[in-house]
């Protein structure tokens, strides 16, 4: 992004045609029209190196909590909306107990409430899906196989805009999500997610 | 703890050497059907091996998309180059009539080639995109050779692994193995929308690999060497963007 931080929409973009939009920040490349006279130093090699690398991890991480998911019901137990919840009261009511920052209770570290779910349902099959298919949209040599994955974005710096986008939105859901485990008490909720059962021990005693 | 039993303590430990033996095979496997790449040595050599040989095994034959003639970008973009020698210089003021490109290595009928030869070759082209890892992009008509015709002009032998590519301007050099050399879109392009390719876009010879980012697709050639090995050249990681810390791979 801070090697050209113009963002445009179609197939082809560069200096020489309009941009959707632009970054407000210095770029790492000298001849980058950003208005600013600073030149940002170069971390695209690494940085490149460690984005596909990580890549990797989130594709064969995810492609394990897929298949984990689907097998052992979590996702229709634990994050598919609970009948209640589908009423606009019981979605009100959530709403609401969020709105009022009422600090969560003993029963909620139990199950996922409704907005949870919604969240999570969202994050892990429409976020992730998006952001892998919008990367795989940018390889020229991706696209050769499968040119329908970048033909339907409506091109190649359309799949890098949404990639941003997506990205953005992925962030957002990072940082709210990380407040919310302060709020609802880091250590023990980071001893539940780690070993998923510290809490039902509580619980027992 | 109740939870970490000796079964589970032995079961991990089982699974752990599993996976490391499967490991052990698979880069056994990878090395003999070339999907592993120059640099896949460090800390991100996991990730560029698996990115190189999946993509390997999947787009051995795929062609690049092609556009239309109403896609061509209207000015192509030229990025910046170097400032020009006074050999370049000397070189453009003789409209390219002594620009050499020199093909050596395994190939059976080593020698160079001047642009009016390469020219007599059946010339072929391609709507291609130019993507730049930087982010921006362009559509252009490239009109050359492909690089096929001229290694087997020159008789690239079986055993060649890599193909070498020198530039005119100094310390610019890459490899692309054999699977991207004999690709019918890898040309060697000396036109341009037309006309002749011009010097900002690496005029008079240029190296176009429209599966790959920009900066494979090599400005002003003068040089080719085939080879089984990419030891020996420089620090044996494939080419100058590698020693840059870009990948060697660059269809991403």
């Amino acid at each position: 992004m801070l090697s050209h931080p113009r963002f445009y929409w179609g197939e082809v973009g560069n200096d020489l045609t309009k941009p959707l939009f632009r970054i407000p920040v210095p770029s790492s490349r000298r001849l980058v029209p950003t208005g600013y006279s600073y030149v940002l130093p170069d971390a695209n090699g690494w940085g490149r190196y460690l984005h596909f690398q990580t890549a990797w991890i989130l594709i064969l991480t995810g492609l394990l909590y897929f298949i984990w998911g689907l097998f052992s019901g979590h996702f229709r137990k634990n994050l598919f909306p609970r009948g209640a919840d589908f009423s606009w009261r019981g979605l009100w009511s959530a709403i609401a107990k969020n709105l009022r920052f009422e600090r969560p209770g003993e029963a909620d570290a139990w199950s996922y409430n409704v907005l949870q779910r919604i969240t999570y349902l969202f994050v892990i099959f429409a976020l992730f899906p998006l952001i892998i298919w919008t990367g795989l949209a940018m390889s020229p040599a991706f696209v050769s196989v499968f040119p329908a994955t970048v033909n339907v974005l409506g091109g190649q710096q359309s799949a890098r805009t949404l990639h941003f986008f997506v990205s953005i939105a992925l962030l957002l859901f990072v940082l709210v999500h990380v407040v919310m485990v302060f709020r609802a008490g880091f250590i023990s909720r980071m001893r539940a997610m780690i070993t998923g059962r510290v809490a039902a021990q509580k619980r027992r005693t | 703890m109740s939870e970490f039993t000796r079964r589970k303590i032995i079961t991990t430990g089982f699974a752990t050497v599993a996976g490391a033996v499967g490991l052990g095979v698979a880069a056994r496997l990878a090395q003999k059907y070339g999907l592993v790449p120059p640099d896949h040595g460090g800390i991100f050599g996991v990730g560029e091996t698996l990115t190189y040989a999946s993509q390997r095994l999947l787009t051995r034959h795929s062609l690049a998309r092609e556009f239309s003639r109403s896609q061509i970008s209207k000015p192509p973009f030229p990025n910046e180059v170097e400032p020009f020698t006074n050999e370049f210089k000397r070189l453009q003021a003789g409209k390219f009539a002594d620009w050499r490109l020199k093909i050596d290595g395994m190939v059976a009928r080593p020698g160079t080639y001047s642009l009016d030869q390469l020219r007599s070759f059946p010339p072929h082209s391609q709507i291609t995109m130019l993507q730049c890892e930087e982010g921006w992009s362009y559509i252009a008509e490239w009109i050359g050779v492909p690089l096929s015709r001229v290694l087997e002009d020159a008789g690239a032998l079986p055993q060649a692994k890599y193909v070498f590519y020198f530039s005119f301007e100094p310390d610019t050099w890459e490899s692309i193995d054999m699977a991207d050399a004999l690709h019918p879109q890898t040309f060697l392009t000396y036109g341009m929308n037309g006309a002749d390719l011009p010097v900002g876009h690496g005029g008079p010879l240029r190296l176009r690999l429209p599966r790959q980012m920009g900066y494979k697709s090599v400005k002003f050639i003068t040089h080719l060497t085939v080879t089984d090995s990419p030891k020996g050249f420089g620090k044996g990681i494939g080419g100058a963007s590698p020693e840059g810390g870009y990948a060697w791979y660059a269809g991403i």
